[in-house]
């Protein structure tokens, strides 16, 4: 540890002149480096240790199902926490103010819901995937391969906007080329899930949860030490700054009833059916632990989106009116609203500071891609291989090779799309990632767990429009068919798919149920009592791992 | 696990009183945050000014506290739900598991 701290300070004493002043290309931020350096080295520790603890596929998908739900609900937190959502949320509250506000509240309500419909039923009937829960007694393979697509495209969607904005920030941030960027962090989040499985995942997970929200709160702290520890004022100072009132009220952000109400619908039901969220449900031991997750989870995000508010106001009062934040040609701070918690860092603590905040936003990406590929491989390896491939006859020790050739293939995959839409407007894809979620993901999980009458046929017709109604009508919105396709006018004119996708997903997985009159529809419908007595009791979940 | 003890579930009156409360409690915790927050959504979107009215004799609007609010009761709300599930509904849980397998 000292020697850490001797190296920091030489690299700070090193640096110091040259961290922030230039605009353009970024320096080498050396103490950020030598601060993520420490992070990778204790990680990849972790990895070692994990990696002699996973043997089985139920350590490597699930930790072994022996993590607390104080520990997973930190995981969580962390899992959701992505740099995204630090830098984003900061960011946009530093442009616009309560809007930003409005943001964080639809990621955050999403929380009680799961806890109160889908969190306990998921871990008693669910083994590694959500698709177990959702095929639970519907025909294997038709099921299992659609809830392997929806998981896939929302884990490869979200990935990739990882991926580039993880490219872009370091850039910026450790002045290092955006490829080496990508590949780095391609590289390591391989290294992590490969050889660690869920463990290392759970625990870099944690490690990092618990690095930015103390990194945010310390400078939320500090914001309001400076501002007298008084709202008022804090309001009143960047009131004062911006010279305009309009950022304490709704704005423009927000402005249709059809687009607010759609992404309240996307952002709630989305977060119910992201996989990489779901999977985190197996790793407890049982459905106590399983509620104790989502509230230790919603207390952490909760907590960290009002520190990304004071951080935001905070950011406007210390930043507007200092010129070595701002950007003398383009306006604004230099490298845009996204910048704002990273500047602010700098007005707060200096390069020792920066450094830090900068390695734990660097951190967060790692962290977040790895949840996201572990998702995605198990979505390979448990479904399509085991299950459906291999009809359920599969030797344990094969399907775990399956899962790491998966998560290879997955990281060479993103490191080559990351690469490849560095220059692209990627704006849309986490709005999508949400959306496929929310239309195809969440309304099989939903009714398989809540209404007996679901079908196998239901369940198909129904996942599947859900899915097709959101991609078209994402190419349809102003995000791809205008910024992308550069036409005209888009022809769907709200934000969001989701209030329309959604409905059609619910309405047709109905029609296509109580019309379908088959043998197995009646066994089908039949088998829900066993079920139900399950997800209500955890009657045979005990050993659910093992059966 | 043996058919037997499905059933022996089912016939319990306790299953049938464990799955009547948890429900009705998690449906009631749900409308509550579900109203709250597109009540929210909705003021925003049609009545915006209501949320700019200024509270006290600063610059504070609104729209602040009640946005605290929503945060807050989402993380309350989770925390009701955890207690009297991980209290009463996991007794009555095991109560009937414990029922059901002293008929094997």
């Amino acid at each position: 540890m000292k020697f850490s701290l001797i190296l920091l300070a030489l690299a700070n004493f090193l640096f110091a002149a040259g961290d922030m002043g230039v605009s353009g290309k970024a320096p080498l931020n050396v103490s950020a480096i030598v601060m993520f350096l420490i992070f990778v080295i204790a990680t990849l520790g972790i990895t070692y240790w994990a990696a002699k603890r996973t043997k089985t596929a139920k350590d490597f998908y699930t930790a072994g199902g022996g993590i607390t739900g104080f520990q997973n609900g930190l995981a969580i937190a962390g899992d959701y926490m992505s740099a995204a959502s630090f830098l984003g949320i900061s960011g946009l509250v530093y442009l616009k103010g309560f809007d930003g506000l409005i943001y964080s509240i639809g990621f955050l309500v999403g929380w009680p819901i799961i806890l109160f419909l889908v969190a306990e039923q998921l871990r008693n009937l669910g083994k590694y995937t959500f698709s177990d829960v959702a095929s639970y007694r519907l025909k294997q393979t038709p099921i299992r391969t659609l809830a392997a697509m929806g998981s896939l495209a929302t884990v490869a969607l979200y990935l990739i906007a990882q991926m580039v904005g993880a490219g872009q920030l370091i850039q910026i941030l450790f002045g290092l080329p955006y490829e080496i960027a990508v590949v780095m962090v391609g590289i390591l989040m391989i290294l992590y899930v490969t050889f660690g499985g869920m463990l290392a995942t759970t625990w870099v997970q944690i490690i990092k949860a618990v690095l930015l929200l103390s990194g945010a709160s310390f400078m939320a702290f500090m914001i309001m030490y400076k501002v007298g520890f008084s709202f008022e004022n804090l309001f009143a100072q960047a009131i004062e700054v911006k010279k305009t009132i309009a950022i304490m009220a709704p704005g423009g952000l927000v402005s249709d009833p059809i687009s607010a109400i759609s992404l309240g619908i996307a952002l709630m039901f989305g977060t119910a059916g992201l996989p990489h969220i779901l999977m985190r449900f197996f790793t407890v031991s049982d459905a106590k632990e399983a509620r104790k997750s989502v509230f230790f989870a919603t207390g952490f995000i909760g907590y960290f989106y009002i520190l990304t508010f004071i951080i935001g106001f905070g950011a406007i009062v210390l930043l507007a009116s200092d010129p070595q934040y701002l950007d003398a040609i383009k306006g604004g701070i230099i490298g845009g609203g996204n910048m704002a918690a990273i500047h602010t860092s700098h007005a707060i603590g200096g390069n020792i500071f920066l450094g830090f905040i900068s390695a734990v936003a660097f951190a967060t990406i790692l962290a977040v891609v790895s949840g996201l590929t572990l998702a995605g491989a198990s979505a390979v390896s448990h479904d399509l291989y085991a299950n459906v491939f291999a009809r359920g006859k599969v030797d344990e020790i094969v399907e775990m090779k399956v899962s790491k050739y998966a998560t290879i293939g997955l990281g060479i995959v993103a490191i080559g799309l990351g690469i490849a839409f560095e220059k692209q407007n990627i704006a849309f894809m986490v709005g999508l990632a949400f959306a496929i979620a929310a239309s195809a993901n969440f309304p099989i999980l939903f009714l398989s767990m809540f209404w007996s009458k679901l079908t196998t046929r239901g369940a198909v017709w129904g996942g599947s429009l859900g899915l097709l109604t959101a991609i078209v009508l994402v190419v349809l919105s102003k995000a791809v068919w205008v910024d992308i396709l550069h036409n005209k006018t888009a022809i769907y004119a709200y934000g969001n798919p989701a209030i329309f996708s959604v409905t059609m997903a619910f309405v047709a997985i109905w029609f296509f149920s109580i019309t379908d009159k088959s043998e197995d529809a009646k066994n089908e419908i039949a088998a829900y009592e066993h079920q139900f007595i399950r997800s209500q009791t955890g009657i045979g979940a005990e050993g659910a791992s093992s059966h | 696990m043996s058919q037997n003890v499905y059933d022996r579930v089912k016939a319990n009156p306790k299953f049938a009183e464990l799955v009547q409360k948890r429900s009705s409690f998690a449906w009631k915790l749900s409308i509550i945050i579900l109203v709250v927050y597109y009540a929210f959504i909705l003021v925003i979107a049609f009545s915006p000014a209501t949320l700019a009215q200024k509270v006290g004799e600063g610059v504070t609007t609104l729209g602040i506290p009640v946005g605290l609010f929503v945060i807050v009761l989402s993380f309350v709300l989770t925390g009701i739900y955890t207690q009297r599930a991980n209290g009463e509904f996991d007794e009555l849980t095991r109560q009937i598991k414990e029922e059901a397998r002293s008929g094997e």
